[in-house]
């Protein structure tokens, strides 16, 4: 896993380590913004109070999950069955953390609490990118805060505009503000598609993600999710035995 | 929903996302994973985001629509061969939206 070679930037103190997190999250930071927005605009049409809207973004911060829970509760379903919906969708973000873990090693609460909590897919693939490849710096958990608070902050922003946009404007939920999680999501897969095996995993995930879509709760998501790992180990188990 | 049932579904979904977040953080900064783990942990996000995507692109209304009108798909695949062509987020990002704003609203 450690592959770079150590560079002598070591120099750089904590918060310009913040700042170049958040430098390096403001392309994530344009993709989340319509889907901000979105959110807050679904969450309210489907009858939610602008201040649970809020809290959801403030407490929860996971935005994929709390958009399928905006929709579950636009189809009458019960909190129980939220809740464990929640829950599968944000599965993904145990195998984010345990990618990340070996990084963080001795941290303290006080550090460990918030970079959990503010754990999302943008930051991921920002601050694994920094860690695998860039000098092993004794301060790069701050690389990790920078690029938490900024997507934290925006994020809390954009549904405040979204909550109050969406009163002004009726019809902004259906705008298909959505795909800015497509193009986000395209721009985070493709660089990571280098070779047969990653090729193999993206081919099966996006198949059978198409034929369990019909599967409820999500569950085609994660089924879909563990075969296409699957087919990426086995295939690099076959083309590179070791 | 009441506001006591949306106070227990915020309350319940930040126990089970920080609850699935900083549990597998802090045990995962404890000692080594094993290297098959940390081999199958590489292709999770690849897995993950597909699978997230793709249907949202194909099935925007719920079945699959291969179709120059479905804005999503021809959008997302603009924004496929921008990234793989430039690797540059931003750029994908900005076009890929610009061309869905595009197709859908003129």
């Amino acid at each position: 896993m450690q592959t770079g070679v150590t560079q002598p930037s070591g120099a750089s103190t904590g918060w310009q380590e913040l700042g170049r997190g958040a430098r390096h999250t403001l392309p994530m930071i344009v993709g989340a913004i319509p889907f901000g927005i979105l959110f807050g605009a679904l969450a309210t049409s489907v009858g939610l109070s602008p201040f649970t809207t809020m809290a959801l973004s403030l407490l929860v911060f996971a935005g994929s999950a709390q958009f399928i829970a905006a929709t579950l509760v636009g189809q009458g379903a019960g909190v129980l069955v939220i809740i464990a919906t929640t829950f599968v969708v944000n599965l993904r973000h145990a195998l984010y953390a345990a990618s990340l873990g070996p990084y963080l090693r001795g941290l303290s609460w006080r550090w460990l609490v918030p970079l959990g909590f503010a754990l999302t897919d943008e930051t991921y693939a920002v601050v694994i990118k920094r860690f695998e490849t860039a000098d092993s710096s004794p301060l790069r958990h701050w690389y990790y805060l920078g690029s938490a608070v900024s997507m934290y902050l925006n994020w809390q922003l954009c549904t405040a505009v979204g909550i109050v946009a969406g009163q002004k404007l009726s019809g902004l939920a259906d705008f298909g503000l959505e795909f800015a999680l497509v193009v986000t999501f395209i721009g985070i897969v493709i660089p990571l598609v280098r070779n047969t095996a990653m090729l193999v995993c993206a081919v099966t995930a996006a198949v059978l993600s198409i034929l369990l879509f019909e599967l409820p709760h999500q569950l085609g998501l994660m089924v879909a999710s563990g075969g296409a790992i699957a087919m990426g180990v086995l295939t690099e188990a076959v083309l590179r035995p070791s | 929903m009441s506001i006591s049932e949306q106070i227990i579904m915020v309350l319940g979904m930040l126990a089970v996302t920080f609850g699935v977040r900083f549990p597998v953080l802090k045990l995962a900064g404890a000692r080594e994973l094993p290297l098959w783990l940390r081999r199958a942990l590489r292709y999770v996000p690849v897995a993950v985001l597909t699978a997230i995507v793709f249907p949202m692109m194909l099935m925007p209304e719920g079945v699959v629509t291969v179709s120059l009108h479905n804005a999503q798909l021809v959008a997302g695949i603009v924004a496929m061969i921008i990234a793989a062509m430039t690797r540059h987020l931003m750029l994908t990002i900005v076009v890929g939206l610009s061309v869905f704003l595009l197709l859908r609203y003129l």
